[in-house]
């Protein structure tokens, strides 16, 4: 069955493998073996780990063989975009200034899938520190959309969708500081999460924004994306920001929500966010989409509202105030000094000038942008007038969600992104015109709420995402609402989303 | 190296007053480091006591240390600092080779403490300097500059860092400006020192060894003419790592700027550096180019919010202060101001406590510790405290002598083996034989040898002139080599002599 493997979902592959229809190294080997193929023309990894990954499906057959007790996920192949530190394993966050590092440890997100008993078949391709959202901010090349191979696949997960759109893995790891998993996920026609702040450790992600980054699953179903985020969640005594205490079981909510009945579930559908007087920038058959969507849902039995949050207006330019800021902090530590890139220490140079040539040839344009942006922010005599200014916009923002929440609204939905895919090079030179691709998921990011994208259909045969937004540590109902859609949208279609382009290739 | 010209002192301090003010660097003595788990131990080979936090590899994360906030707060409540119920770390930006996240993290406008203060004492006078902030930060690690003759970085072929240093918790404790003390700043800044370091010994938050590094201070010093409504431009004299040199360094600034002043030159707001050969200090980085540091609040840490009811507990935990207890003890052990002034600054005050507490009478631990042992640590260069005998022998000894076991001679040679690790005094006594001889046969003898041997003093002695039996005395104690209790020996004579 080896041509089918690639195929599969996680909840599909882990069956076969205890069915002992396939083994951890069949289902290895198809997967690097279509990386072999095909990824050349995607280039969604930056690093594959052909021989480390046979070897521990081989050891994972070996413990099947033998009876040993198994990881919930042993045999499964990932794939981690590269922002997460891997022991051993090549880690650039895409970037030049940290090439040829191989860390000497393992984030917490990459001990708990290795811990699992997956396989990880390689790193992904990533905007530059994360900092992107078309994958194009890559030291290493853009990755294509495997939809439309001259379109981006989004960002700044887009080595991570492309993989998972691709058939190049079963699922993946990306991380979300603005909305770099959902909208990644929503422009190749996957399911992606970004897990409540805090809900997902963030010790050993490269840091971009520390108070928005969270890493989340990146997946071709909602159980999926709900089985990774059971698997790498929970509190984690080295993340100071980690949240201790239970949460709701996220594959079960999954479960209950493909069952279709979201009777007695309020929906608030966004004004703000491509509603009325509000629909500038929204491509009409984004929005079409979105709405068949949100009709879907009144279908399965939820009652729809609109709701107005009058200060996600506000919320590009809080972010665009508070990510760099903080980045501009977080990357100060690349210096030339301990690790990566070193560049003019012949001994003609002193230290700041070293420092300075090192981080002029390791950043990108775009990280210089934002380091000169937050650095800017957080000046003396500009501080309060931007950092300032932009935290108030933060709690705003926060405060129009717990009203609707508290108006009895359950989730609130938009679209999750105002556009498809755009073309490979449309949005290079124009900075805002890219950072508009991430204008429904901002709020959520600030708010440090869940949020997860779902395909709702396609416009110009390219994928659309509904957003399913929800209170802090309600990640559970992200699943269920979420996956109460899926269902529904795969019986109207007769098979899954990505079916639609496997049917193509 | 100086070519400052300097003022007099008392002629800086008859038409100059100065202010003063402290920003002390307290490296706490925790087991591990502010974020991390890596050990603090000192002196470990350089880069050995380092993780992925510290090191400030990517993606790693900081993990405050409890015990450092409650070390801090501790500190906090002895100097009667009102403790934030809310607050948080901030970010200090800026690069440099030790400062391997390229920023520190600190305290910016939320510091654990605030609005405290602590009285010293001078020359019998209590002066209060008012404290402004305690908060806590952490260490920078260790730049080594290699290839040159000073191992300074002018010279040097090349750097090295050692980031065991880095991370390690940094309580930083910052006075309000002091005026109004005229000649006695530079003495009170001292005795500021050195009242807080016996703070920080009593609550036990660090080992406060300044040859370490464990306390380091800048001194700020600003001069303005006496009467004047306006203080001066102060310098900062960076790093000054003994109390000796706090004194120097504020003695030396006043001198300085007071001449530049006469000549009607400004001071400049500026680093400045203390060299401990001369006692001089020298220009650094001069503030113009000061760097903006972009503070913000710490994101990869949650806010402090000290629990009101745990920091009425530590309150009510506190030890007894040494403020508090040099006035108990003085009370106690019936001292004058002046005998105490002179035990506090012998640094005998603990030891003379601890011997006291083991037993000794308060007299006799005075007379040992300011007397026969100040000799020894002063003849060894080193100090008291590091002395090779613990208060408990010391204690030990002053019994030995009380119930005379051995005289005072004997006792310095008791101190020598003691010193010398052969065991406790009673083992010296026992290993060396250095007991007393009490009436024993082998006493008698002497005695007996000694009346003998002297007949025409025997004969003085019985025909009244009882003073001559001091040669007796003498010959008996020559024989016994000092063993010999000098008034058993005498009455023994005497007996034997005049009969019973």
């Amino acid at each position: 069955m080896s041509s089918d493997l690639t195929r599969l979902d996680v909840t599909a592959l882990q069956a076969a493998l205890a069915g002992g229809e396939t083994s951890a190294v069949e289902v290895t080997r198809a997967h690097l073996d279509a990386i072999e193929a095909t990824d050349g023309a995607l280039n969604s990894y930056l690093h594959v780990d052909t021989e480390t990954a046979l070897a521990t499906a081989a050891e994972v057959d070996r413990a099947r063989a033998a009876g040993e007790e198994l990881g919930r996920l042993a045999g499964v192949p990932v794939a981690l975009k590269d922002v997460v530190v891997t022991d051993g394993v090549p880690t650039t966050s895409g970037s030049r200034i940290l090439e040829g590092w191989r860390p000497p440890y393992d984030a917490t997100v990459a001990a708990r899938l290795k811990a699992a008993g997956t396989v990880l078949l390689g790193k992904t391709n990533m905007d530059e520190f994360a900092m992107g959202s078309s994958t194009e901010n890559s030291a290493y090349g853009p990755t294509r959309n495997p939809w439309d191979h001259d379109r981006i696949p989004g960002g700044s997960s887009g080595g991570s969708s492309a993989a998972v759109a691709g058939f190049l893995a079963p699922w993946a790891v990306g991380t979300d500081t603005g909305g770099s998993i959902r909208q990644p996920a929503a422009v190749t026609g996957l399911v992606g999460h970004k897990p409540t702040y805090g809900s997902v450790s963030r010790y050993g992600l490269i840091a971009f924004s520390s108070s928005l980054d969270q890493a989340g699953p990146m997946a071709r179903t909602v159980a999926d994306a709900a089985l990774m985020h059971e698997v790498i969640g929970g509190h984690d005594p080295r993340d100071s920001t980690s949240i201790d205490a239970p949460a709701a079981p996220y594959v079960a909510a999954a479960q209950q929500g493909a069952q279709g009945d979201l009777t007695g579930t309020v929906v608030g559908v966004v004004r703000e966010l491509g509603g009325e007087g509000h629909t500038d920038g929204y491509e009409p058959g984004v929005l079409e989409a979105f709405r068949a969507g949100v009709e879907q849902l009144r279908a399965l039995g939820a009652e729809v509202r609109e709701v107005s949050c009058p200060s996600f207006d506000l919320a590009l330019a809080a972010y665009y105030l508070i990510a760099p800021s903080e980045a501009s902090s977080n990357l100060s530590r690349f210096d030339g000094v301990r690790y990566g890139l070193r560049v003019g220490d012949d001994g003609s140079r002193d230290l700041d000038e070293v420092m300075a040539l090192t981080r002029e040839q390791g950043f990108g344009p775009e990280v210089k942008r934002r380091i000169i942006l937050g650095t800017y922010a957080l000046s003396a005599g500009y501080y309060e007038a931007y950092y300032g200014q932009a935290q108030k916009v933060r709690t705003l923002i926060g405060r129009d969600f717990l009203t609707a929440f508290g108006d009895g609204v359950d989730v609130l939905v938009s679209p999750t992104s105002p556009s498809v895919a755009f073309p490979i090079g449309q949005r290079v030179d124009d900075p805002l015109a890219m950072y508009a691709a991430d204008l429904c998921t901002l709020p959520a990011s600030l708010a440090g709420l869940p949020a997860i994208s779902v395909p709702c259909g396609l416009s110009e045969g390219l994928p659309v995402g509904l957003q399913v937004m929800a209170p802090a540590l309600a990640d559970d109902r992200c699943y269920r609402v979420g996956a109460a859609l899926e269902a529904a949208q795969d019986a109207a279609r007769g098979g899954t989303f990505l079916g639609q382009l496997a049917a193509r290739a | 190296m100086s070519t400052d010209r300097l003022l007099e002192f008392d002629d800086v301090v008859s038409r100059y007053e100065p202010v003063f003010g402290l920003e002390t660097h307290v490296e706490l003595g925790t087991a591990s480091k502010m974020f991390c788990g890596c050990s603090t131990t000192f002196g470990a080979e350089p880069n050995t006591q380092t993780c992925p936090v510290c090191l400030a590899l990517p993606g790693a994360l900081p993990v405050a240390n409890a015990a450092a906030i409650e070390a801090t707060i501790r500190i906090g409540l002895a100097l009667g600092c009102r403790i934030a119920t809310w607050c948080r770390f901030a970010r200090k930006n800026y690069f440099y080779p030790d400062i391997p996240k390229g920023f520190q993290t600190s305290q910016y406008d939320e510091p654990l403490c605030t609005a405290g203060h602590l009285d010293v004492e001078v020359d019998g006078e209590t002066y209060r300097v008012e404290i402004e902030r305690v908060h806590l930060e952490e260490d920078t690690g260790k730049n080594l500059h290699v290839g040159g003759a000073t191992g300074r970085i002018h010279g040097a072929d090349h750097s090295l860092v050692d980031f065991n240093r880095a991370g390690i918790p940094l309580v930083e404790i910052v006075t309000r400006p002091v005026p109004g003390v005229g000649a006695k700043a530079p003495e009170v800044a001292r005795a500021y020192v050195a009242e807080l370091r016996e703070i920080l010994l009593a609550l036990g938050v660090s080992e406060v060894r300044m040859e370490r590094g464990n306390l380091r201070c800048d001194v700020n010093t600003s001069l303005a003419p006496v009467g004047s409504l306006e203080w001066g431009t102060r310098t900062e004299t960076k790093n000054v790592n003994s109390l000796r040199s706090v004194e120097r360094s504020v003695r030396y600034e006043m001198r300085r700027q007071a001449a530049l002043l006469d000549d009607g030159e400004r001071i400049l707001q500026e680093t400045r550096h203390f060299h401990e050969d001369t006692g001089s200090t020298s220009a650094g980085r001069s503030k113009e180019e000061a760097t903006d540091y972009r503070y913000f609040p710490e994101p990869d840490l949650v806010p402090m919010a000290p629990d009101v009811a745990w920091v009425e507990q530590l309150r009510a935990d506190l030890p007894e202060l040494p403020a508090a207890r040099r006035a108990r003890l003085r009370e106690e052990w019936g001292l004058s101001d002046t005998e105490m002034a002179w035990l506090v600054n012998a640094g005998a005050l603990g030891l003379v406590s601890d011997t006291v507490a083991a037993g000794a009478d308060p007299a006799d631990a005075r007379k040992w510790w300011l007397g026969e042992l100040s000799r020894r640590a002063k003849d060894a260069g080193v100090e008291l405290t590091d002395l090779a005998v613990t208060p408990a022998q010391v204690a030990e000894l002053t019994q030995l002598v009380a119930e005379g076991t051995v005289n005072d001679q004997l006792a310095r040679q008791v101190l020598d083996g003691v010193l010398a690790g052969e065991g406790s005094p009673r083992q010296v006594v026992d290993s060396r034989g250095l007991a007393v001889m009490g009436d024993s046969d082998e006493l008698g003898a002497a005695v007996d040898a000694a009346i003998a041997g002297a007949p025409d003093v025997v004969e003085k002695v019985r025909g009244g002139k009882t003073a001559a039996l001091g040669a007796l005395v003498g010959a008996v104690m020559k024989e016994t080599r000092g063993k010999a209790d000098a008034a058993t020996v005498r009455r023994m004579l005497e007996e034997r002599v005049l009969g019973g």
